[in-house]
């Protein structure tokens, strides 16, 4: 590891992103458009008294899929675009560990979806008054951590696309059926076992229990801790897999 | 005369060539693409490599810099086998298509790849100013013209210094002046003690090299001075020359099959060195 060149690559990638505003703006921006929506969508609905509001679970969850499903699709690209630039294989060709390109990456969005999260989180608290027991900060922890596990997924799937149509569509494969198995659409404990199991091994389950958790309790509680842990420990091994998809050498 | 003419050089310069090759072979996935090649370049010299497209010029030159793999035979680059970690730091590649990135700018693109050289702000201004971009440093790459592009991803790859300087087509889509300008630098640089290899298929450009290593289906040909090449093509064209070297290989030469790619080469052509 080589801390500078880690440093340089964060940079680098940040920079080319700041050239780009439209996509910066839909970052920063579209998660919070998306949250006015579903605040508007539950707006009328009639409550029994002590019911908490649909948006104060479903919001939530959206809090940590947003920065999972766009960090994806805007790593995949990148890097997509750095595999067939000629750009990866001429950095290989230098000193640089792939480990400092890959978490230059992983930091460089990660400070995005730190960015994206604030954002989102900002806004659903102060304007559609989220009700939660726990405090915004570790929000937006875990949606930083799944923002870091959606980069390492990218990354990691960007070694089986040739193209970049190829690579959006890997987003109906690994990250539609994370969203329907998490725990948005039907508590986990009513699925049928199959679904179940499959969800228990998914990452994004993990994030979606720690939203509860941080809903549920005022202070963060061990199991929050032990689903961050399970986050950061799969975005960590997806991004070894995804070192392991680096070639200096064609064959 | 036989293959080994680099030799009396190399023992006049008291040192390996910066380049050796003794049997090489290598396949891209499964297709045969270089054929069993001996040869060596000499330190501190410009080496120009020619041949028809299809000919494997950017397959050899991606085995030097460590990109491709080898399937047989030996390559040793400045003393160690090609691809070694230590390399990384010596030997500067420049692809055939620009590799930079076209949403930064000049001096971004630049400076990473210095950051990647451990090399500082100065190293940046230097191999800017060496391209002749200074005026556009600020510009972002994808707004400059073709040309230029490629200067830009010579500056990254000259900012880091090194030994070896590897060069797939480097003066294609620029103007007459600029290609006498990047030559006169690539001089520069071999009198300072770099060692160059050139593809090119410009022949013109090919006088200016001290070596030539002439490829033609994976094969070498042969290995001589612009000099020679005009005395064995019998023209003062060098175009003409390597033409009239490429068709005398092309009669007594059987066209490369697969099956013996696992041999060490046997040049059917040796006759032409």
């Amino acid at each position: 590891m080589d801390i500078r060149m880690l440093l340089a690559t964060a940079r680098r990638v940040l920079s080319q992103l700041r050239h780009d505003h439209r996509s910066i703006a839909m970052i920063l921006v579209v998660p919070a458009l998306l949250l006015t929506a579903v605040y508007f969508l539950y707006e009328n609905e009639t409550l029994p008294p002590g019911m908490p509001r649909t948006f104060d679970r479903v919001g939530l969850m959206m809090l940590a899929i947003f920065p999972f499903v766009v960090m994806f699709l805007v790593t995949s690209i990148t890097m997509l675009r750095e595999r067939t630039s000629g750009t990866l294989e001429r950095l290989l060709t230098t000193p640089v560990n792939k480990a400092d390109l890959l978490f230059g990456y992983g930091l460089a969005f990660s400070l995005m979806a730190a960015l994206q999260s604030l954002v989102a989180t900002a806004v659903a608290y102060w304007i559609f008054g989220l009700d939660i027991k726990g405090a915004p900060g570790y929000v937006v922890l875990i949606a930083v951590a799944n923002a870091v596990l959606g980069v390492a997924l990218g990354l990691f799937c960007s070694a089986f696309a040739r193209t970049e149509f190829q690579a959006v569509q890997f987003m109906p494969v690994v990250v539609v059926p994370q969203i329907l198995l998490c725990g948005l659409f039907v508590a986990r404990d009513r699925m049928n076992d199959v679904l179940e199991a499959i969800s228990n091994v998914l990452p994004l389950t993990y994030s979606v229990d720690a939203l509860q958790e941080i809903a549920a309790h005022s202070e963060p509680t061990d199991r929050l801790w032990q689903d961050a842990g399970t986050i950061v420990a799969i975005a960590l091994g997806v991004l070894v897999l995804a070192a392991l998809t680096l070639h200096r050498r064609t064959a | 005369m036989s293959h080994s003419a680099a030799a009396p050089l190399a023992a006049a310069n008291g040192q390996e060539g910066a380049v050796t090759a003794s049997g090489l072979h290598v396949k891209l996935g499964r297709l045969p693409v270089l054929h069993g090649l001996d040869f060596e370049i000499p330190a501190g010299h410009i080496t120009g490599l020619l041949g028809p497209s299809g000919s494997g010029k950017t397959t050899l030159m991606r085995a030097i810099v460590g990109a491709q793999r080898i399937s047989a035979g030996s390559l040793r680059v400045l003393g160690q086998p090609a691809g070694s970690r230590v390399l990384r730091q010596q030997v500067g590649y420049v692809a055939q298509s620009p590799s930079v990135y076209p949403d930064l700018t000049v001096e971004a693109n630049v400076r990473y790849f210095a950051a990647m050289h451990r090399k500082g702000r100065a190293d940046v201004a230097e191999a800017i100013a060496a391209v002749g971009l200074e005026p556009e440093a600020r510009r972002k790459t994808a707004n400059l013209s073709g040309g230029q592009v490629n200067r830009v991803s010579l500056a990254c790859a000259l900012v880091a210094h090194p030994r070896l300087l590897v060069l797939d087509e480097p003066t294609v889509g620029l103007d007459p002046v600029l290609r006498a300008d990047l030559w006169d630098r690539f001089r520069a640089m071999a009198e300072d003690g770099t060692t160059l290899l050139v593809s090119s298929h410009v022949m013109e450009e090919a006088s200016r090299c001290e070596t030539l290593l002439l490829l033609r289906d994976g094969r070498l040909l042969a290995r001589l001075t612009p000099g020679e090449l005009s005395r064995r093509g019998h023209s003062s064209n060098l175009e003409q020359a390597f033409l009239a070297i490429i068709r005398e290989s092309g009669d007594v030469h059987e066209p490369g099959s697969a099956p013996d790619a696992g041999q060490r080469g046997v040049h059917a052509d040796r006759s032409v060195l």
